[in-house]
């Protein structure tokens, strides 16, 4: 049966830009996956997509931000919250999502990381965590599990990892969440919880590297990582984000952690400032007050 | 008559077998074919299981299949363009 | 060219420092967006900017670092708002990467450096013009910017006002390249009435969706622009890109861009150059400067010139694009060009290759942390006279 006989159109197609497609992902890559759980969640949510940016950084995922049809912005390493920042600031109408990658968002991007969640900025963090610097060629992060092997940890790591849900929920965010690429309906269902809320949102979404980290490390391939999750998660909404450590081998543990209502950075400011504040537009008439034409 | 169907863009397909494993009702089994880019794309093997869940849809990471509900008329239900 | 809001300018005759003239310009431009971190000794901008913004339903946000601030105002600008940043030597080393972003994707931004003496930490309080290859050069990869030097709090408002517009007409980082000396030098600041203020407005594009390209160039070779929620679904990428902004990483694209963002600078290098000249004509000597140096060269010119030495002036308002054509012309006529900077010579590399051997080509430099002596500068007038 063709699809052109029966009409039909993965929905998804509607926000990919479709001349961009395929991407430049590896087999069996998560973030793909991923990125259709986002798509349906945004559809679902009836959300004005000429109203939604999405930012990204550099990286794997940092490619997402170039196959959505939206407003696409691909930063530089580790600024995607940042640029995001101003982007949400200076029009507080638009949407913003941030997409991107663990080394991107919680090693070189890690400040940036802490102060929006701690300023309550309101855009939504989606970070794929496939713990290792992919792009690069498979070097240790701050997310791979210590002991792992890797390009640079050719002995194993010697260094801790960071937990970012942690992390995040301990700066102050308004919602915190983490999935991974097998959870691909409850991944979609909080996405679309997120992107209702106000405030800094974050979901961390662990994702298989097949080309890295599970082949550095003997973990078998893109599928076996995907098994691997569904056997060891463990959904606890709610659990207090201290934890929620992934420790090579033990539980991973997913789920909403944190939904608090706090105020996100705007409202705040306004209603700090209360009478202090003019709002500027509507706009000054230029035409009336116009030395000379624009031509001029 | 089946409850759905599946659509399949070889082309795009890196065969990962996401699709083969993750279907409740063993629709798919990655094909002996070639596509252009080498892989092996998934075929369907049990067109009278499939539901149209669209799961695996959801777990391709390559955008090359998806699943639809099918009317009592063989129609496909609320995915047409 | 449209005109300033009258709203956002604070018309009349005013007692402040660069610092707050930079600020009071800025809002007359149309920025009434800024992010920035503190360091001295510019943080004066950003403190005024922070009172007055709300004023002008704008907002200051204090990031965690430079390099947040130096990317967020570009997150400004691509929501369809004028947006500026200001710092110091170490911040200013810290948003090299974020400059060579807006060059690539061609964002209207403005940066401030109020110049200190370095390098590293180096003298935080006190003045140096050390930054003026890295405002050119800073960044990674090859691209072009424009670069301002004012002299005098005046010439920070009037300065910033020309950034923005500069910035928006062509599409370019601009630098403000101010020193802690004009920083927190407290003079008369005349503000023109708002009508009396050309402001370049934003190069929107006038086309649809679907039929506009984001990075197609005009016969200027500047892009259009269009923002994040309008509806263009643009794409903007660091990577090397096609017009539609689609990365193309290939050696044809990358020449393609790179030659383009360097040719929308180099053809208007002509209209750019901003000089301030006094008896060039029969100079044996001329003094070429910029910043806080030109007012402290003033004082060894009148010296020379008491000794009967025949000395010209030429300050550098625009000191990137570098006045190529000019020095060119002027240096097979003098004996000497004498350039007294505060750095060990930095803009006299660029002198020197213009001159091309037609003169001899003296540098006055100086490690920073006060102004020059006159007298040195004399010294270099008397030899170049020889």
């Amino acid at each position: 049966m063709s699809t052109t006989d029966l009409q039909v159109h993965n929905p998804v197609e509607d926000l990919l830009r479709q001349d961009r497609i395929p991407t430049i992902w590896c087999p069996g890559c998560g973030i793909g996956t991923t990125v259709n759980s986002f798509a349906h969640a945004l559809l679902k949510q009836d959300i004005d997509l000429n109203k939604t940016a999405i930012v990204s950084g550099i990286g794997c995922s940092g490619r997402v931000s170039g196959y959505m049809n939206l407003d696409s912005f691909h930063t530089t390493h580790g600024r995607a919250i940042p640029f995001a920042t101003g982007l949400k600031l200076a029009n507080p109408e638009l949407n913003v999502i941030v997409y991107s990658g663990d080394g991107d968002l919680a090693a070189i991007g890690g400040n940036h990381l802490i102060h929006a969640a701690r300023r309550n900025i309101d855009i939504l963090v989606v970070c794929i965590n496939n713990m290792i610097y992919a792009m690069t060629g498979g070097q240790a992060a701050a997310t791979t599990p210590s002991g792992s092997l890797s390009t640079t940890s050719p002995y194993g790591s010697y260094e801790p990892e960071l937990n970012l849900v942690q992390l995040v929920d301990a700066a102050g965010a308004s919602f915190v969440a983490r999935w991974t690429a097998y959870h691909v309906m409850q991944l979609e269902r909080t996405l679309e919880k997120a992107l209702k809320k106000k405030g800094f949102r974050f979901i961390e979404v662990l994702s298989p590297c097949p080309t890295y980290y599970q082949r550095k490390n003997n973990m078998g391939d893109a599928l076996q990582a995907m098994l691997d999750y569904k056997k060891r998660s463990k959904i606890k909404h709610g659990c207090p984000t201290w934890e929620t450590a992934i420790v090579p081998g033990g539980d991973i543990i997913v789920g909403e952690f944190v939904d608090r209502e706090r105020e996100d950075y705007l409202t705040r400011m306004r209603k700090q400032l209360g009478p202090h504040y003019s709002e500027f537009p509507p706009q000054w008439d230029e035409q009336e007050s116009m030395g000379c034409s624009k031509e001029c | 008559m089946p409850k759905g169907a599946v659509a399949i863009t070889a082309e795009r397909c890196k065969g990962c077998g996401f699709c083969v494993e993750f279907c409740p009702t063993h629709v798919l089994e990655l094909s002996n074919a070639f596509n252009a880019k080498g892989y092996h794309p998934p075929h369907v093997v049990a067109p009278e299981k499939c539901s149209g869940c669209n799961l695996c849809g959801m777990y391709c990471p390559d955008f090359a299949i998806f699943g639809f509900r099918l009317q009592e008329n063989g129609q496909a239900k609320g995915v047409s363009k | 060219m449209t005109h300033a809001d009258p709203r956002c300018v604070l018309t009349g005759t005013h007692f402040i420092n660069g610092d707050a003239a930079c600020c009071e310009g800025a809002l007359a431009a149309g920025a009434r967006f800024a992010a920035g971190y503190p360091i001295t000794p510019s943080t004066e901008i950003v403190e005024r900017f922070a009172a007055r913004a709300p004023e002008v339903g704008g907002l200051f946000i204090q990031m965690e670092d430079e390099i947040a601030s130096s990317i967020a105002i570009q997150g400004m600008v691509w929501a369809g708002q004028k947006a500026f940043t200001v710092t110091s030597g170490p911040g200013f080393s810290l948003m090299m990467e974020h400059i060579g972003f807006a060059a690539m994707t061609e964002t209207p931004v403005v940066f401030v450096d109020v110049q200190r003496g370095g390098p590293s930490t180096g003298l935080p309080t006190l003045p140096s013009q050390g930054d003026m290859m890295q405002a050119r050069f800073g960044s990674h990869g090859d691209y072009a910017i424009i670069a301002l030097s004012p002299n005098s709090p005046q010439e920070c408002f009037d300065l910033t006002v020309k950034a923005f517009n500069l910035a928006e007409e062509f599409r370019v980082p601009v630098m403000l390249m101010m020193d802690e000396c004009v920083g927190h030098m407290t003079e008369r600041v005349v503000i023109p009435p708002a009508e009396q203020i050309p402001v370049y407005p934003r190069r929107h594009t006038k086309k649809p969706p679907g039929e506009f390209r984001l990075f197609e160039p005009g016969e200027d070779l500047v892009p259009d622009m269009a923002h994040a929620g309008e509806g263009y679904k643009v794409y903007v990428t660091g990577l090397t890109h096609d017009e539609r902004g689609y990365p193309s990483l290939s050696p044809a694209a990358q020449k393609k861009l790179v030659f383009r963002l360097f040719e929308k600078i180099r053809r208007a290098a002509d209209r750019l150059v901003m000089v301030e000249s006094d008896q060039l004509e029969g100079a044996e000597v001329v003094v070429v400067s910029y910043g806080i140096t030109s007012r402290v060269a003033l004082r060894a010119v009148q010296m020379a010139r008491a000794k009967g030495i025949r000395v010209g002036t030429l300050r550098l308002i625009c000191v990137w694009p570098f006045p190529e054509k000019l020095i060119r012309e002027l240096a097979p006529k003098v004996k000497a060009l004498v350039m007294p900077e505060l750095n060990m010579g930095q803009v006299v590399l660029e002198l020197e290759r213009c001159a091309g051997g037609q003169c001899r080509v003296i540098s006055v430099p100086h490690a920073g942390g006060t102004v020059h002596d006159p007298a040195e500068i004399l010294a270099a007038i008397e030899r170049g006279a020889q």
